[in-house]
């Protein structure tokens, strides 16, 4: 087998010494090790995820060192409505405030909502779905009836109730509000994974092992659910962000407090749109758009490491499998 | 030095059918004795309860009624004696891809029921066992730093294997250790097992439905039909004068060389004697 193959290549590229082959095997297979161990943590750096990546990265820098960098957002000048570039980066609003400055303190509280939610989110959605579906018995049933509870229950109208109820909100509130009715979606898809893992034998073997409960389910389980848990935040994130915004644009967000919402509740209030004042409601919206559009190419490129079926799936990738032109041509050749 | 003995042990199983439940009797009045450095292999089809044997002499499932007694005493299932039970009585599950968890290297494997086994153990004796659990199955030490996926179905087998004598077990049940495997290297990992056996002085219940491997490695086999054993003696005695017809349809359907030579050198002779009938044997 090994020589026959070795004589057919030999015989179309006879130049070729056989000692460069033999040398050259041991490398790749050093070079393939340390590719495939960081495979396993990371997903792989695609046009996706890079966009992704520097897009979410950007707006967390301008959030995180924007407002060490402006003025007081707050401040009320009598230059209201002018157009960005008068001394203002993107101008001011109806009553002269910095729109630039009041753009960085919203992205800083809206990626702390985000943030937030998420936290609380990963942490809720995880006890009620890992721990439940691992223990099971009554406990398992106790907390999937509660999840599914959670789950009827219409999210944003009890939000709309909640923060209606309490008279002064601040971001944290908002934050615990939003991330209550949003953890059971992913506690349920987690319940459901967990079920699978938690029947197979490398579980089993650490039971017949002695292994302890939680250190089966911190060990041996959770690690192989890391990839769902990072898309499940991802996309807790992305919630609580587009939720924020929705509240505080009905003008039931957290008062006092800047986020993405709050600036198009204010532009809204302030009739930007009539008056044409583009420079106010644009910013935001945008920027909610691009945080949102970022953290779902993020969420596309772990769902291919966990579903490797949605990989390569794009026309672009198909037409690679394909044969290039030159291939075409040499094999029509061959057959006529 | 564990003796392991299975009593009248019944197991049953509730199906739920909408609102009635039928019971499914998966092992029904299972007796056997499992002795240090003896070998008995469990014969049947799918879904004769070999599997479910295994699970109970694991302790992953409780018998119904009967008894498994350890020792002359019956099972602990909490506390110290159960821990002790644990380290005594290992396994190697069927599928070699499911056993070991992709996310760990084969030194984590190994090493942590070594760590369970002797916590007073420094990192580096941890270390120097899990290496010398990869040379007793003739695995190179590099292969500690691998992950399962970077393993063929033979090797992940070992890892298997080493696994369950890193606690230093009296008592190893192998359920289908080489029916996932590739033809070529069954005989590999059996007889790994077989020297092993030997060496550590273990006693085995090797599960399979494969009579000629059942033959040839072990003392004793057991033949289970629907739940219940049907046979039960020394190997060459129930292979070679089965008393059961469940048997003999088991040892008809094993592929004999000598039974098709024979039927080849013959066949105007068996054709004159009419009827279709072959020898047997």
């Amino acid at each position: 087998m090994e020589t026959t193959t070795q004589g057919t290549t030999q015989g179309s590229a006879q130049s070729s010494p056989q000692g460069s082959t033999e040398a050259a095997a041991p490398s790749a297979t050093a070079e393939r090790r340390p590719v495939t161990r960081k495979r396993r943590l990371f997903p792989p750096m695609t046009l996706k995820l890079g966009v992704g990546l520097s897009i979410a990265g950007l707006i967390v820098l301008f959030g995180l060192i924007g407002p060490l960098v402006v003025g007081d957002p707050s401040t009320v000048r009598d230059i209201g409505l002018t157009g960005p570039g008068h001394g203002f980066l993107l101008g001011t609003t109806q009553t002269g405030q910095d729109i630039f400055a009041q753009l960085a303190y919203a992205t800083r509280g809206s990626l702390i909502i985000g943030v937030v939610v998420g936290a609380i989110t990963l942490l809720l959605s995880s006890f009620f779905g890992l721990v439940g579906a691992f223990v099971g018995g009554w406990v398992d049933e106790a907390f999937s009836l509660l999840t599914n509870i959670m789950l009827v229950i219409p999210g944003l109208p009890l939000v709309i109730v909640i923060s209606s109820y309490v008279p002064n909100k601040s971001i944290w509130l908002v934050a615990a509000v939003l991330a209550i009715t949003s953890w059971a979606g992913s506690a349920r898809v987690l319940r459901g994974f967990t079920l699978s893992v938690r029947s197979r034998d490398y579980v089993l073997a650490a039971r017949i092992g002695g292994e302890k409960r939680w250190r089966i389910l911190l060990v041996e389980i959770l690690p192989n659910l890391i990839p769902l848990l990072a898309s499940q935040v991802v996309f807790a994130v992305i919630f609580a962000i587009l939720g924020e915004a929705g509240l505080s644009f009905l003008g039931l967000g957290a008062s006092g407090s800047f986020t993405w919402g709050t600036m198009l509740y204010f532009a809204q209030n302030g009739l930007s749109l009539r008056l044409g004042a583009w420079w106010w409601f644009a910013p935001p919206g945008l920027l909610i758009a691009l945080f949102g559009a970022a953290l779902s190419l993020i969420n596309f490129s772990i769902d291919e490491i966990i579903n490797p079926k949605l990989r390569s799936q794009t026309r672009a990738e198909r037409n690679r499998w394909g044969m290039s032109r030159e291939q075409r041509q040499a094999a029509a050749e061959v057959t006529v | 030095m564990t003796v392991l003995e299975m009593r009248d042990v019944v197991k049953d199983y509730r199906l739920r059918n909408g609102l009635r439940s039928t019971r499914l009797r998966a092992v029904d009045e299972v007796s056997f004795t499992l002795e240090p450095g003896r070998t008995v292999a469990l014969v049947g089809q799918s879904g004769s309860g070999k599997s479910t044997i295994a699970k109970l002499l694991m302790q992953l499932e409780r018998p119904s009624s009967g008894e498994i007694l350890v020792d002359g005493e019956p099972m602990p299932y909490r506390g110290a004696r159960a821990a002790a039970y644990r380290k005594a009585v290992q396994m190697v599950f069927q599928d070699p891809f499911g056993s070991l968890n992709p996310y760990h290297t084969i030194g984590h494997h190994l090493a942590r029921p070594v760590r369970l086994h002797h916590p007073a153990f420094s990192r580096r004796q941890v270390a120097e066992r899990v290496l010398d659990l990869l040379r007793r199955v003739r695995l190179d030490p590099d292969f500690a730093d691998r992950k399962p996926h970077e393993l063929s179905g033979g090797q992940r087998q070992r890892v298997a294997i080493a696994r369950a004598l890193a606690p230093e077990p009296a008592i190893l049940v192998a359920d289908e250790p080489v029916s996932m495997l590739d033809v070529s290297i069954r005989l590999g990992v059996l007889n790994l097992l077989a020297t092993l056996q030997r060496e550590e002085n273990l006693g085995v219940l090797y599960i399979t439905h494969d009579l000629a491997t059942a033959r040839h490695f072990s003392d004793e086999i057991m033949v289970l039909y629907q739940g219940s054993v049907v046979e039960h003696g020394p190997a060459d005695e129930v292979i070679l004068n089965p008393q059961h017809e469940y048997t003999q349809l088991l040892a008809d359907a094993a592929p004999a060389p000598e039974r098709r030579l024979a039927r080849h050198r013959q066949p105007t002779l068996a054709a004159r004697e009419g009827g279709g009938q072959q020898p047997l044997g």
